[in-house]
């Protein structure tokens, strides 16, 4: 089973994802920060990880920028999902490593399928 | 007293002055030196013998006559803020040195006009010297065991040997420098210490006769009352008392600005012009404290010693009748210390206007321009130091043959009266521009005559063989002709007298000459830079006007000749850069010829340095209406040019302005930038879990769980909530922070809105059972927006509700009268507030994510908008932590 980490502060948003992606068979992991993230992240290697950028504690960067350091996490894929949609953000994210930077609101179906793309 | 005694203690006295002055030089820069207090203390030099003792003596024999030779300086005192202040300006700007200088540069650095003052100044002071030296010899003999003591030869009278040693004081601080312009901070620190002590001793010996010998003012003043003169010694007596008493004050007005020695102090040695400032009033105080006790001396040595031949020194004969001699040689050395500051200041002064406006042009240009720099040095301070021993030597010698007779008072006056004939020249000459040079000596001279006939020849008669007879027939027997009575004025004092008939005189002729007769181009000149002195000196060296041919080496070698090669070559590379000019100019122009003439001006004397600078140039002759048009012109150009100044600095302000404007501009966008990005992302955060719930709802309506689709239902809802809520805020923010919504402001019992927003937030807070107390149940009213208040209210509790622990969640709200401000505060028991957003917690959209339950409620705005509506009542809103745990919020609003 694929494994996918979800971060992000706002449970409504959160609960849908969750739902979805259970529903395509991934075994889902939730963090509400960067550094609950982090945590996770020791003993889960996601195929995976789904980013906010704006959290409290440790932002989406920062933890992009710390899972890029963990040599175990480098085959998994990170993906942004953030409100924050001007080109400077998705450029800065991108140059981040990010693999792909997708913007809220969203269509559940399009998340499924470019998260489906990006694991093919 | 033993005489030996007495002139050892002189001489430890004139010790310590040599030493204070001599401190005083050393340190010249402190500000112990230069303040308005010594400054004041130095004009005190008006105080001589004659206030010291003269005083006491006319109190004695006619009542309070003394008053009107204090009362002119004191009416003078409020104008010197206009008067003295642009007579210091000139004469600084012009390194003026004394009165004489001053006359004879205004009237175009008139040699002739500089010599007569010269000696004008000589005949009033020198005998004014003299009887200093009397006051001196006859206060040492009082005080002398050996009173029938008679100097029979100079070399064993004391006075002799006192004036020699004022001599070579005045010579050893008074030329140290050829320039006579510079400062004497040495002389002027030791009057100024010998100002304190002649006022602290004439109080002792006043207090001590009013409160000693007698019982009080009022004792004196009662005994006195009996006496038979009494009426006419407390008394003006009638209109022609009055006249007298007029002509006194305006003589004495007069004499405070051209007294050779008060212009030293005054004007020449003046360190700021702000020190004047003080001095207005100071003086005043000072020439007042001095006439206190007068009267009552007079009247008590009157009561007890009743000898009118001596009642000039009742101030000392007092206390040593009394056996108090420690007191008595406390007064002598207060007289002492009058006579030594007005030797010493007066000698200098007569001494500089000797060597410049006497001596020097009339004699010694010729040498000096062939001999050496160093050696004209020394020439010019011998010059000086032999003036100024000549003069002192004069005095003695008129003191011991001619003065024996002579009261201080009468010899004062006639001082005054010759001096006052410098008046119309030097008041007028101020503000009129057509005041000519040979006006000013006509009119000195028709004056001086007057005062001969008036006052200084009856006066020499009656001293010479004691004849009256001028005085009671007139001359050739005509009686309209008689001295103190001319054309039949009988009513006034001889001096009185003379002052009226020689100042009218004089101011005729001055008048009258000068309009007939217009004086050349230089003095129309200098006219016009002393009458419009705040115009001129903008032009500074530009405001002479010169056309000729000259070589700034030929200048230069003037200049060497006096400044040595150092100091020429430093002023002139000043000057060259101070107006743009390559350093090896070869012609002179009239700004050089200015410059140069002002630097000798402080060595030579003003006419000699025109006659020397004159010397070496080609000057052409240039019409008054030249020199009008071309002053008139370069005045314009200066007014132009400040015109173009202040508004290219105007325009420098503007741009800046405009920069700071524009700067701000540019962050209230980034501000609006920042706060519509942060907007749009709290809207969208609702937006997309509704969006994604509504998508999953329609999409898997089938198989979705009936819980699961019951959640996304109530997360709708909420987030829909959520979203009307921020709508509603951000509305509502906008409006605070616009100024478009006003305060609904009356008067409210603070208790009953309080209690109000806890009953309406009261079901939240059971739930979770939170305790929300009110612990204060004073009325307390206050002008605020109740439902405005309530809103902040409602705001703060719910924010400590969201951030306290369920069931021992506890919140105190209190409130309290406080320096005109009422305080409300919310305290509660909760997490407190992280110490790192302590200060953010009222910015917009700062939302702490440290809240007990899963989900922020707010939008980010409430106390943002709790704070604008605070501010709005001119209120104050803080938070701070709890020292054990929980935070307090709290708000201040003023009472109206």
């Amino acid at each position: 089973m694929r494994k996918i980490v979800i971060v992000d502060d706002e449970p409504n948003i959160v609960m849908t994802l969750e739902y979805t992606f259970k529903k395509h068979n991934f075994e889902v992991y939730i963090a509400r920060d960067g550094s609950e993230a982090l945590e996770i992240l020791q003993s889960v290697i996601p195929d995976v990880i789904m980013l906010d950028v704006m959290m409290p504690k440790v932002d989406g960067y920062q933890t992009l920028k710390l899972i890029k350091e963990n040599k175990q996490l480098k085959d998994t894929k990170v993906v942004f999902l953030t409100a924050k949609n001007k080109a400077s953000d998705i450029e800065k994210g991108l140059k981040l490593g990010a693999d792909k930077y997708l913007t809220k609101p969203f269509s559940v179906k399009k998340i499924v399928s470019e998260i489906n793309e990006l694991l093919a | 007293m033993s005489n030996y005694v007495l002139f050892l203690i002189i001489i430890i006295y004139l010790a310590a002055l040599f030493f204070i002055a001599y401190l005083a030089e050393k340190n010249s820069k402190s500000k112990w030196v230069n303040n308005s207090v010594v400054y004041t203390l130095s004009l005190a030099v008006y105080c001589t013998a004659w206030t010291y003792y003269g005083s006491i003596g006319i109190a004695a024999n006619s009542g309070i006559n003394f008053l009107p030779i204090y009362l002119g300086p004191v009416i003078a005192a409020p104008l010197w803020i206009i008067l003295l202040k642009k007579i210091i300006r000139i004469s600084k700007q012009h390194k003026i040195s004394s009165i004489a200088d001053f006359i004879s540069l205004r009237y175009g650095n008139h040699r002739f006009l500089g010599a007569l003052v010269t000696i004008v100044c000589l005949m009033a002071i020198v005998p004014y010297i003299s009887l200093q030296l009397k006051a001196v010899s006859e206060t040492f003999q009082i005080l002398s065991d050996e009173t029938s003591y008679v100097s029979t030869s100079v070399l064993d009278d004391s006075t002799f040997y006192i004036a020699l040693l004022l001599a070579v004081f005045a010579t050893f601080f008074g030329t140290q420098t050829t320039d006579a312009s510079e400062k004497h901070k040495g002389i002027i620190m030791s009057v100024a210490f010998e100002s304190i002590l002649k006022l602290a001793f004439f109080l002792f010996v006043g207090i001590y006769v009013t409160y000693v010998l007698f019982d009080g003012t009022e004792d004196i003043y009662t005994k006195m009352s009996q006496a038979e003169n009494f009426n006419s010694l407390t008394t003006i007596s009638g209109f022609e008392e009055g006249f007298n008493w007029l002509y006194t004050i305006m003589l004495s007005f007069m004499a405070i600005f051209l007294l050779p020695r008060q212009f030293q102090v005054s004007v020449v040695e003046n360190v700021r012009e702000k020190h004047l400032k003080n001095a207005i009033w100071m003086f005043p105080l000072y020439l007042l404290l001095f006439n206190i006790f007068v009267i009552f001396i007079a009247w008590a040595g009157n009561l007890t010693i009743g000898n009118a031949g001596q009642a000039e020194y009742y101030a000392l004969l007092l206390p040593l009748q009394n056996g108090n001699t420690f007191l008595s040689v406390l007064v002598f050395l207060g007289g002492l210390s009058a006579v030594i500051s007005m030797v010493v200041v007066a000698t200098l002064a007569l001494s500089n206007m000797v060597s410049n406006n006497l001596v020097i042009p009339y004699g010694f240009l010729d040498y000096f321009i062939k001999s050496h720099p160093e050696r004209n040095a020394k020439y010019i301070k011998s010059i000086r130091r032999i003036s100024i021993f000549s003069i002192i030597i004069i005095a003695y010698v008129f003191y011991v043959n001619f003065s024996f007779e002579l009261s201080l008072y009468s010899i004062g006056l006639m001082a005054f009266v010759i001096i006052a004939q410098l008046a119309p020249s030097f008041f007028i000459g101020l503000f009129w521009n057509r005041g000519s040079s040979n006006a000013t000596i006509i009119g000195i001279i028709a004056g001086i005559t007057v005062v001969f006939y008036t006052l200084i020849l009856p006066f020499s008669l009656h001293a010479i063989n004691g004849s009256d007879d001028l005085v009671q027939y007139g001359l050739a027997g005509i009686s309209f002709l008689r001295p103190h009575a001319l054309f039949g004025i009988d009513f006034l004092s001889p001096p009185a007298h003379a002052f009226f008939w020689s100042i009218l005189v004089n101011l005729l002729c001055y008048m009258i000459f000068s309009v007939l007769q217009k004086g050349n181009y230089r003095e129309r000149n200098y006219a016009e830079m002393f009458v419009d002195s705040k115009n001129y000196s903008d032009l500074q060296d530009g405001a002479l006007v010169w056309k000729g041919e000259a070589y700034v080496a030929d200048i230069k070698k003037v200049l060497v000749k006096f400044l040595g090669e150092n100091r020429t070559e430093r002023a002139l590379n000043l000057f060259f850069r101070k107006y743009d000019l390559p350093l090896d100019t070869q012609m002179a122009d009239a700004r050089l010829i200015n410059f140069s003439e002002k630097l000798l001006t402080g060595s030579i004397g003003s006419a000699s340095a025109k006659i020397l600078i004159a010397s070496v140039v080609k000057e052409d002759e240039v019409s008054l209406v030249e020199v009008l048009k071309i002053l008139e012109e370069s005045k314009e150009t200066i007014a132009r040019n400040k015109l173009l100044r202040e508004k290219s600095n105007e325009l420098t302000k503007l741009t800046n302005q405009l920069k700071y404007a524009n700067e701000e501009l540019i962050e209230k966008d980034r501000q609006k930038d920042e706060f519509l990005d942060t907007v749009a992302h709290e809207l969208k955060t609702p937006i997309t879990g509704i969006r994604a719930a509504t998508e999953l709802l329609m999409d898997d309506d089938d198989d979705m769980p009936k819980e699961i689709k019951a959640q996304f239902l109530k997360n709708m809802l909420q987030d829909s909530d959520r979203l009307s809520r921020l709508i509603h805020n951000i509305l509502d923010f906008e409006k605070l922070s616009k100024g478009r919504s006003t305060l609904n402001i009356k008067k409210y019992n603070i208790k009953n809105t309080i209690k109000k927003t806890i009953d309406s937030l009261k079901h939240i807070a059971d739930k979770k059972q939170i305790e929300i107390i009110n612990s204060n149940n004073s009325d307390l009213s206050a002008e605020y927006d109740e439902d405005r208040i309530v809103q902040v209210l409602t705001n703060l509790i719910s924010n400590a509700i969201k951030f306290c622990d369920v069931k021992k969640g506890k919140i105190v709200v209190d409130y309290r009268f406080d320096l005109g401000y009422l305080e409300v505060t919310i305290k509660d028991n909760g997490k407190g507030v992280p110490r790192l957003d302590l200060p953010y917690v009222f910015d917009k959209f700062y939302q702490s994510k440290n809240q007990n339950i899963q989900k922020p409620e707010g939008s980010g705005l409430g106390l943002a908008i709790c704070k604008q509506i605070i501010e709005k009542h001119n209120g104050k809103i803080w938070v701070r932590n709890n020292e054990k745990s929980g935070a307090t919020f709290g708000f201040k609003l003023p009472f109206k």
